[in-house]
């Protein structure tokens, strides 16, 4: 029997996706029924369905309009998607089967590395050593993978360690920057513009668009540690890679 | 044969129809902002209609053909010259070997796109050859094309080129082009100012009747930093009755967010696979190719239409576009 399910809403956003929120706020259970859907809507497509997005509470499908105007021969491929659409998240196990990864990332803090490290410990009113010590004690939960490919934003941050974003986002984040954004931190897994305040870099490839799979390291639901290592740690781990 | 960039232009890039498939990685789709002009410029050279085209933005490329090639190039009109002679339009060209076209800025439009027959030789990254500007992977080392580039076309396949583009690589010395093109009644849209259809968005109901109907009624101007990820609107300011904060969840092209500034940005085709604000409306697929010829300072007026009248003026340019595929293939005969 499907189980039937009466807190899932379904929105249109436009005229080529449609948004099954699973609640307004954050919390892990709306999290995990969105990652458990994604996961069934990937092993078993909807018709014309071209793309499924799992975020902190929803799941956005996005679809080829064009080609389900022919496929569902409907006057309105949105409402006819948003009824396969229905059947698929009543079908859909409430909880995710992929087993989480734990990803262990050296990181560099500080110096050249971490131009911001000073500036947050000055905001936090903490020592440098002890902003270390709190980022690197976390075992971080990827809440969402965007931005750019490989980035996760990653949740559990310590309160002590929340830092607004700079004013001034910085035109070119060097790849493997470790940052701090509001209640988020994060790596920077390529070169890209960036706001957040940058404390620390890993020498640990996060990205690798080679890869016929998943281009990115991390997905959503798997976690991440982080642990200090010194620059000659971090110079002898980049040659490695190479 | 070889194309070389003797001058790049304002933002010229490789793109195809994006890479759909992989956003829940946070892979974001990238692909031609008119996805049209695209299309017919690589049907006008017999090419599959996901082939990599050129996209040229505001100000066109110089470029330098070492031998002879069948090109075609549609959408907003930058001229182009090879010596003294205008290049023609919206139809297939032989361009001979040794010659450079001199693009120039359009009067009407922001983008144009050259379509080569055989496309590009360029590696497939993640599914496609589109140019993903933020992350620098895809098309042409993951970047615009600068000057002393050097661009090689992938050697037409016999078997699958029409007989009009083989007409015209054995045709004599000098520009050649047939004495058809895609005519005017039958263009699938006009690269022209015109209003913009918009359906209601995923937070629409966030806005009172009053907003949305200012959203319709007022002009608004594109926004000097509009790119390839985003056009920023200028106009009356859209307030949402709720906060303008919302979690984070996955946008499509064409969305326009409403920041607390309450000025709205349209997510074009470099968009980030998620989005934090609320979504008022969203561009109808069916003027994406619309917005997308906006260029900076341009006036936009937005018209409400439903989802069902997007799709029924989708089908009808579908229709159109296999009109021309069918005159293009009686060609063929």
């Amino acid at each position: 029997m499907p189980q039937t399910d009466t807190t899932a809403q379904i929105f249109s956003m436009g005229d080529r996706a449609l948004v099954v929120e699973f609640g307004r706020t954050l919390n892990n259970a709306f999290t995990l029924r969105a990652r458990a859907l994604c996961e069934y809507l990937l092993a078993h497509p909807l018709p014309c369905m071209t793309d499924v997005v799992p975020s902190y509470a929803s799941v956005t499908v996005h679809f080829d309009s064009i080609a389900a105007v022919a496929h569902f021969r409907a006057v309105s491929p949105l409402e006819a998607m948003r009824e396969v659409l229905q059947q698929a998240v009543e079908r859909a196990p409430l909880a995710p089967r992929r087993r989480a990864r734990t990803l262990d990332i050296p990181v560099c803090y500080g110096g050249e590395y971490g131009e911001d490290l000073a500036d947050v410990a000055k905001h936090c009113k903490l020592t440098a050593d002890e902003v270390i010590r709190l980022h690197s004690s976390v075992l971080y939960d990827v809440s969402m993978v965007g931005f750019v490919p490989g980035f996760g934003y990653l949740g559990g941050l310590d309160r002590r360690l929340v830092t607004p974003r700079r004013d001034q986002p910085r035109k070119r984040v060097p790849a493997g920057s470790v940052g701090i954004g509001g209640e988020q931190t994060g790596v920077y897994p390529v070169e890209t513009p960036g706001g957040w305040n940058l404390i620390g870099r890993t020498p640990r490839r996060l990205v690798d668009f080679e890869r016929s799979g998943s281009p990115s390291e991390m997905e959503a639901g798997d976690h991440v540690r982080f642990h200090p290592i010194d620059a000659a740690e971090f110079v002898r781990l980049s040659e490695r890679r190479q | 044969m070889t194309i070389e960039v003797e001058r790049p232009g304002l933002l010229t890039t490789v793109q195809d129809l994006g890479r759909p498939g992989r956003q829940h990685l946070g892979v974001p789709v990238n692909g031609v902002m008119d996805e049209i002009s695209h299309r017919l410029a690589n049907l006008l050279v017999g090419n599959d209609e996901n082939e990599a085209t050129l996209e040229l933005t505001l100000n066109g490329p110089t470029l330098r053909f070492t031998t002879d090639a069948v090109i075609a190039i549609c959408g907003a009109d930058m001229g182009g010259t090879v010596g003294r002679q205008p290049v023609p339009w919206w139809r297939p060209i032989r361009v001979p070997g040794g010659s450079k076209i001199v693009f120039g800025r359009p009067a009407i439009g922001c983008r144009a796109y050259l379509a080569i027959a055989g496309g590009f030789d360029l590696p497939v990254v993640l599914g496609s050859r589109s140019t993903a500007l933020m992350g620098g992977y895809g098309g042409f080392h993951g970047r615009a094309l600068k000057k002393g580039d050097v661009l090689l076309p992938r050697q037409p396949d016999e078997a699958h080129t029409p007989r009009w583009v083989r007409l015209l690589v054995r045709s004599h010395h000098g520009i050649a082009y047939p004495n058809w093109s895609v005519s005017r009644a039958r263009m699938p849209y006009r690269v022209s100012p015109q209003p913009v259809r918009i359906v209601p968005g995923r937070h629409w109901q966030h806005f009172s009747v009053a907003v949305r109907e200012l959203l319709t009624s007022a002009p608004y101007k594109v926004g000097l930093d509009s790119d390839r990820m985003g056009y920023r609107l200028a106009g009356p300011v859209l307030e949402a009755r709720r906060s303008h904060d919302v979690l984070s969840e996955g946008v499509v092209m064409g969305a326009m967010q409403v920041p607390p500034g309450g000025q709205p940005i349209v997510l074009m085709a470099d968009h980030q696979t998620t989005g934090g604000y609320p979504v008022i409306a969203v561009v109808a697929g069916v003027d994406l190719p619309v917005m997308a010829q906006m260029p900076p300072n341009e006036i936009v007026q937005f018209k409400l239409i439903t989802p069902e009248e997007g799709y029924a003026a989708s089908g009808q340019r579908e229709h159109q576009l296999g009109m021309i595929r069918q005159a293009l293939a009686a060609k063929l005969m």
